[in-house]
């Protein structure tokens, strides 16, 4: 498992190059002078030369690049042009709210997600499979930001029950922190849920095939007893890996959801950069999301083998 | 025998079938007739069409201008004047929602088009290449695959511009991964069975063989892919418009005019609701064309 765990690693270093170079040269992208796109017209050109001298733009692509990538080594991803603090903080405030969100929605998944998806897959075709099928397809083809706003209009401004934006921390005031987060949550929370259902519903029913399950029912385990102790065992290991592959999705949600809520978190930030055309900080924080997602992949794809011997890559 | 499916991946099926040099046209009916049957495959094609109609045709049935505004008019109801009401600024939102499906289909459609071109050639070069060249190129489709998709495009976006342009880009670029591994996967397959040997040992050279029995084979499956990717990309540009990227104001495109009515959800549930059900309806109808599709060309995946 050692080996493996640093093999892993090892194969990860060229991705992230490749990633750095090409968060790297995202500024270099702009159509034009990337500082003209950052500033206003109206800014003096001293102030121009200024920040282009500061980010490194008038010397060659090479030499910006092996210098951007030492400072990034040592931790330092640059400061945002507006507010002139080191990215690094910008998004240490904000990583939180970001994992707290996280983290509900993908509990409120899962609470949703597992009930229907084995009732689902136990009572195949009869009207409760159907009713689950039809969430998971509503669930699926659902835009998060028009989720959000049904459910917005339905418990913040119709029935008033729960807060429409803002945050409050859970770790602080647990109740009202909880509140601030449950809307959010629930529209990041569903749409994973709907993946979910429809992966472990497939699986349920590739299990429910299995030799195993007849010796079971044949040795008079009542169904409920071979589902919870034979079946939805085997049928949650492709959950894990479905739930590793969509942290990309719930990471675009997060930024959505944020965005919609108005919850500060590290989405928000993201979306406040790039209309800020803050490129230093959209390059940062773009660089720790994708240095995130692929490490969290990883702790998945090890995840995986530790949870299923059997299919341990060698 | 289905084996003769493209991209069925029978092989055994294709071999024995191999010397009947013109496909059999019975399976190309069967696998129209399966998808003309599946259950919920008419109304996705109506959905479908009902979009293109209105894309197509907007100015002639588009009740109104779609810019202009009424400022004695705003916020008003759905009416028999204005089917969907009218929004903050008292333009009709049907008008609206009518040249978005223009927007919409483009950007689903001309992204998906550059991903299935630029994955194509780069999944071909790679799995012909082999290698390093083959390392090479798929290490970068790796480190694309490494961001998670909306925050890419929405990087991008913000350095290519706000803009259609800008946006059909970006998407291409989130998308370009999935065709090229799907590519090279089949190429390596195609290439290392018998009648590929058999062309080979007979002298047909890599070009032939690429374009006469690579391509044809390799085709169903990203012709699936893609038919599923258009109704991802049209949720990921409404995404980017909603976010504010995207075609700009005063022009329509429904994740835009969403975002627009989020303001106004209590005096005017119209203005976001309606362009959101339209968006909503068109997903699901061309994930029940994509599924369709799938079942037609590949018959492995019936239940």
């Amino acid at each position: 498992m050692g080996r493996l765990v640093l093999r892993r690693l090892l194969a990860t270093i060229p991705v992230l190059l490749l990633v750095s170079g090409g968060v790297f040269m995202l500024i270099h992208l702009t159509p034009g002078d990337p500082i003209d796109a950052m500033m206003a017209e109206s800014v003096d050109a001293t102030v121009k030369e200024t920040l282009r001298r500061e980010l490194g733009l008038d010397r060659p692509l090479y030499l910006q690049y092996v210098s951007w990538m030492g400072r990034v080594l040592q931790g330092d991803l640059g400061r945002s042009i507006r507010n002139r603090e080191p990215v690094i903080e910008n998004v240490g405030r904000r990583i939180r709210p970001s994992l707290q969100l996280a983290a509900l929605a993908m509990t409120i998944s899962l609470v949703i997600a597992v009930p229907v998806g084995v009732l689902s897959a136990a009572r195949r075709n009869g009207p409760l499979d159907r009713a689950g099928t039809t969430f998971a397809l509503f669930g699926i083809c659902m835009p998060n930001f028009l989720l959000a706003l049904l459910l917005i209009f339905l418990f913040g401004v119709t029935l008033r029950w729960l807060p429409i934006s803002g945050y409050v921390d859970p770790l602080e005031e647990p109740w009202d922190g909880l509140r601030s987060l449950m809307l959010p949550a629930v529209t990041l929370g569903l749409a994973l849920a709907a993946v979910v259902t429809r992966t472990l519903r497939a699986s349920m029913l590739e299990a429910l095939a299995e030799d195993y399950v007849r010796t079971a029912r044949a040795k008079g385990l009542s169904e409920s007893a071979v589902i919870r102790g034979h079946v939805l065992k085997n049928a949650l290991i492709p959950v894990v890996t479905v739930l590793g592959l969509q942290l990309g999705t719930l990471i675009g949600g997060a930024v959505i959801t944020e965005y919609v809520f108005a919850l500060p978190g590290v989405g928000r930030l993201v979306v406040d950069a790039v209309f800020a055309r803050d490129y230093p900080l959209v390059q940062g924080v773009v660089l720790l999301i994708a240095v995130g997602f692929i490490l969290s992949n990883l702790a998945v794809d090890l995840l995986y083998g530790w949870i299923d011997p059997r299919i341990r890559p060698r | 025998m289905d084996g003769s499916t493209p991209g069925s991946g029978l092989a055994e099926g294709t071999l024995t079938r191999a010397p009947a040099a013109r496909p059999a046209a019975a399976p190309r009916w069967r696998a129209l007739r399966r998808a003309a049957s599946a259950r919920l495959a008419p109304f996705g094609v109506a959905v479908l069409l009902t979009a293109l109609v209105a894309a197509i045709f907007a100015p002639v049935i588009s009740p109104y201008d779609p810019l202009k505004q009424d400022l004695g008019h705003t916020l008003a109801p759905p009416s028999r004047a204005h089917l969907l009401g009218t929004d903050n600024v008292g333009r009709d939102v049907l008008a609206r929602m009518i040249w978005g499906t223009r927007v919409s289909l483009v950007a689903g459609f001309v992204s998906v088009a550059i991903a299935m071109a630029a994955g194509g050639v780069l999944g071909l070069f790679a799995g012909y290449a082999g290698g390093r060249a083959d390392g090479l190129v798929m290490r970068c489709m790796d480190a694309v695959l490494s961001f998670p998709p909306l925050v890419l495009a929405l990087a991008l976006g913000a350095v290519l511009g706000a803009g259609l342009t800008g946006v059909v880009i970006a998407l291409g670029v989130v998308y370009t991964p999935t065709f090229a591994r799907l590519m090279r996967g089949q190429v390596l397959s195609i290439t290392a069975r018998e009648y590929v040997h058999a062309a080979r040992a007979l002298g047909a050279t890599g070009w032939r063989i690429a374009v006469t029995h690579v391509l044809p084979n390799a085709l169903a499956p990203i012709v699936v892919q893609a038919s599923l990717s258009v109704a991802f990309a049209i949720l990921a540009e409404a995404s980017l418009s909603f976010l504010g990227l995207g075609i700009q104001p005063p022009a329509a495109s429904w994740g835009s005019m969403i975002n627009a009515g989020r303001g106004y959800l209590q005096q005017a549930p119209w203005i976001a609701f309606g362009p959101g059900a339209a968006l909503f309806l068109t997903v699901v109808g061309l994930n029940f064309v994509g599924d369709a599709v799938r079942d037609a060309l590949d018959p492995r995946l019936l239940d």
